[in-house]
């Protein structure tokens, strides 16, 4: 009995390697945090486009077929990063629809002309509000939204050409089919 | 070739600790006085050649040579040169050099000074030191090498972390890794006291100093990270549970468990192999503090790595140490000779009652902390332990450690008289009450929970006043042989004065700004004015300023008190080049007694020239940090005595080391 309270700080230690260590060696990223808003419709909204656009960006253009959503800002870094794989996207005629997250809508404009402009429509997010009801915690975030405007998809990371051949072209061949 | 001759440094370092970590353990083992004398020599070349590292370092940080990554990624030519030479450790790999750093500069002072221990503790302790630099030398090595050089390099660099420059937060590391570190010393005396099969007073002895300059400067450490996220972060909070603030409370409490519990191994010989548990177990949690903060295994503000692999090398490091030396417990510890026998009416019994509440504590922060991480292995759920987990079990806990803390000294050892002891304590008792209660009615009302949470503060200064009065017999004898005997009292004794005191000052600070601050969040154009515990503030002005590195809005504020004018604060929102980062800078102003508090934020979009503002009145908060301060003082005044700094430890001699091991 006493040997074995002398063996029990081990043994707990132990324990809490195997939890912890798990999830590491499996190589799940914790940063991941997974968007409880996946297979749910996308949140009512209505956001105003900016200055010299026709139109900015509701739910219910979200609706009728599979679409991106990205939500981005100038003043992002990493965004900048995949502005390259978004551009590409375009050339394959996905249609993506960008939210423009607390930003200055001449520094917006500066942006797109700088990096072109993948977008079908863009919304102005001014305050984040609408990005908090997607549950966006930064930016870029990018998600894929099915034809009925169901949230199936959400990356909260820069995409890369390599996300879009593993990830998301599959995802959204099999939406298109559905 | 300067950034090489750094990387050639660290690894001839790592080949030093190789030989520190095994020659003297088997000079040890085998009686061989040369090969212990080894360890010696090891720990100060690898000293050296860790602060050769960490010069070339800092010096490519203050030339700004962007051919080395780490320059290019942490600063920028137009720095400031204060945050050239902090930003050395602003960053991952930086911040790692310096752990290490610390770790040999603690081997060579056990090496230096470490003249009158027996000379195979000595060589084990120093074997025990040289596998950890190993271990993090490896780390550095392999996965976080600060000397990597860019093949094309850029004409400017990226810029420090616009929260990083800021003096409280570039002073904050160091000190956190010197008490972090400095658990480290405790350690391997723990882990070379298992391999010899033996603890005694002697022993705990040389521990206590160690451990005591390492929770000095953790204390400082902690406290100087919280009184950043005061001023900078601008929500007028001091401590949000973050899990990174909780890995640097979580070695804390634990390591003020060891310093208490190493008092009874000095005086009584007894607890010796939970001192040598906790001294493991501290630490363990200082590693855990590294590991959680450097794995990105919870993600928060602090974490400046996210990469999995260095996650998983720090766990192997982890595992390593705490599960090598807990597995050396289990199979040693059982076999340490059992100590002095106490009453539970004792000093002992009181220190044990302190380790009870403090390992408890530690334990509640480290679930509180690591629930949501379980939770999220066993089930996928992501859930987050809000403060009010955390709130709760501190105000649960405290009142019982604040207790025992005013008791626990004015006992005798062995069997100690508690009626006693309270008649010794009933005025600071009664004056403790009284003056909580008069606070409460000159505040005119309040939470109710403020008149116990006052009274545990005012408790605690009452009974350390108490306790010297009593030692002084201050109004028993003439004052000035009173005054002789508070001369004469052993540093050791003003040390923990000073420091229950200083954490007495603490509980009425957090209580005060808990309790009764006052907050206003609105929108403000120049020229309204709100009206604030009692002061009128008023929105002068807000205008476009232009500093070295940034470009900010400033606002100015205008406090009057019924007319008289009080002050004018400043508080600016900051856009830091070249990360174009936003960063608040706040205005406050303190009379020692309570910060006004003002933060100035976006332009409202609803109203034209208005801008949001945050006004806070914090009452006492400054206390928080004072009291801190005093405890530090209290730590650094205890490692004065006497006793430490020439009582030349001397263990009574004993034929074999295995003699020990015998009774059980």
């Amino acid at each position: 009995m006493r040997r074995f309270i002398f063996l029990a700080p081990v043994l707990v230690f132990v324990g809490l390697v195997v939890y912890f260590a798990t999830p590491l060696l499996r190589g799940t990223d914790p940063s991941i945090i997974p968007s409880p808003l996946i297979d749910k419709p996308v949140p009512a909204f209505d956001l105003p486009p900016l200055p010299g656009y026709q139109k900015g960006l509701s739910s219910a253009d979200l609706k009728g077929r599979v679409q991106i959503v990205n939500i981005f800002a100038s003043w992002c870094v990493p965004c900048r990063a995949e502005a390259p794989a978004l551009m590409a996207l375009k050339q394959m005629d996905i249609p993506i629809r960008g939210i423009d997250q607390k930003d200055r809508p001449e520094d917006a404009l500066e942006y797109l002309k700088e990096l072109g402009d993948p977008y079908v429509s863009i919304g102005m997010d001014i305050d984040r509000k609408v990005s908090i009801d997607w549950g966006a915690y930064g930016a870029p975030e990018t998600f894929i939204v099915d034809a009925e405007g169901r949230i199936r998809y959400k990356q909260a990371a820069p995409i890369t050409q390599d996300d879009i051949d593993d990830t998301i072209l599959p995802l959204l061949k099999k939406l298109t089919a559905q | 070739m300067i950034p090489e001759l750094g990387q050639f440094a660290l690894v001839l370092a790592a080949l030093v600790a190789l030989a520190q970590s095994t020659v003297p353990l088997i000079g040890a083992a085998r009686g061989n006085s040369r090969w212990m004398a080894l360890g010696s020599s090891a720990a100060i070349m690898q000293c050296v050649l860790i602060l050769l590292a960490f010069a070339i370092l800092a010096y490519e940080h203050v030339v700004s040579d962007f051919t080395v990554e780490n320059v290019v990624q942490n600063s920028f030519a137009a720095m400031p040169l204060l945050y050239k030479i902090t930003g050395v450790w602003g960053n991952h790999e930086g911040s790692m050099l310096l752990w290490v750093m610390i770790l040999s500069i603690y081997g060579m002072l056990i090496a230096v000074f470490g003249g009158n221990l027996p000379r195979a503790l000595k060589a084990r302790v120093l074997a025990v030191q040289g596998m950890i630099g190993l271990g993090f030398l490896g780390f550095i090595l392999a996965t976080s090498d600060p000397f990597n050089r860019i093949i094309d390099p850029p004409v400017d660099g990226e810029g420090l972390n616009p929260l990083l420059q800021d003096p409280g937060l570039a002073f904050h590391p160091p000190f956190l890794y010197l008490g972090y570190v400095g658990f480290s010393v405790a350690f391997s005396f723990a882990v070379a006291a298992l391999i010899e099969g033996r603890v005694d007073p002697a022993w705990a002895r040389w521990v206590r100093p160690w451990t005591l300059a390492a929770w000095s400067a953790l204390t400082l450490g902690v406290a100087m990270g919280s009184w950043w996220a005061y001023y900078t972060l601008g929500w007028g909070g001091w401590w949000g549970w973050d899990p990174v603030e909780n890995a640097s409370l979580m070695p804390w409490l634990a390591g003020t468990a060891l310093l208490h519990s190493a008092i009874v191994v000095e005086k009584r010989d007894a607890l010796k192999s939970w001192t040598i548990l906790l001294s493991i177990l501290t630490f363990s949690l200082s590693l855990i503090g590294t590991f959680l903060v450097r794995s990105g295994l919870t993600t928060s503000v602090h974490s400046f790595a996210l990469d999995p692999r260095r996650g998983i090398f720090v766990l192997g490091l982890l595992v390593a140490a705490t599960g090598g030396a807990l597995t050396l417990y289990a199979i040693r510890a059982p076999s340490l000779k059992m100590g002095g026998l106490f009453h539970p009416i004792s000093r002992e019994g009181g220190l044990v009652l302190n380790n009870l509440l403090l390992t408890t504590m530690c334990a509640t922060v480290f679930i509180g902390t690591l629930y949501p991480l379980f939770l999220n292995a066993l089930t996928g759920k992501t859930v987050s332990v809000g403060p009010p987990f955390f709130n709760f079990c501190c105000q649960l806990l405290t009142p019982l450690l604040v207790a025992a803390m005013g008791v626990g000294p004015l006992l005798a050892w062995k069997r100690g008289d508690l009626l006693g002891a309270l008649g010794r304590l009933k005025f600071a008792a009664a004056a403790s009450v009284i003056i909580a209660l008069a606070v409460y009615y000159l505040r005119s009302g309040g939470p109710v929970l403020a008149i116990p949470a006052l009274i545990c503060g005012l408790w605690l200064i009452g009974s350390a006043l108490a306790e010297v009065a009593d030692r002084v017999r201050l109004f028993a004898i003439p004052l000035s042989h009173s005054f002789a005997r508070a001369v004469a009292l052993p540093r050791s004794a003003w040390g923990m004065v000073l420091a229950h005191a200083g954490l007495g000052v603490v509980i009425i600070g957090m209580t005060g700004t808990a309790l009764w601050t006052e907050e206003r969040i609105q929108a403000m154009a120049p020229g309204d004015s709100v009206e604030l515990a009692g002061y009128q503030v008023q929105l002068q002005s807000v205008g476009p300023v232009k500093g070295p590195n940034y470009d900010a809005e400033r606002a100015t504020f205008v406090v009057t008190d019924h007319g008289r004018l009080v002050d004018t604060l400043a508080a600016e929102r900051r856009t830091v080049h070249p990360q174009e980062q936003a960063v608040t800078n706040i205005g406050i102003r303190t009379n020692f007694f309570a910060d006004i508090y003002a933060a100035v934020g976006e332009p409202d979009p609803a109203k034209p020239g208005a801008y949001v503002t945050r006004l806070y009145h914090h009452p006492l908060v400054p206390w928080i940090w004072v009291g801190a301060v005093i405890m530090v003082f209290g730590g650094i005044v205890s490692l004065t005595d006497r006793r430490l700094r020439i009582g030349a430890p001397t263990r009574r001699p004993v034929g074999l080391p295995d003699a020990a091991l015998t009774a059980e």
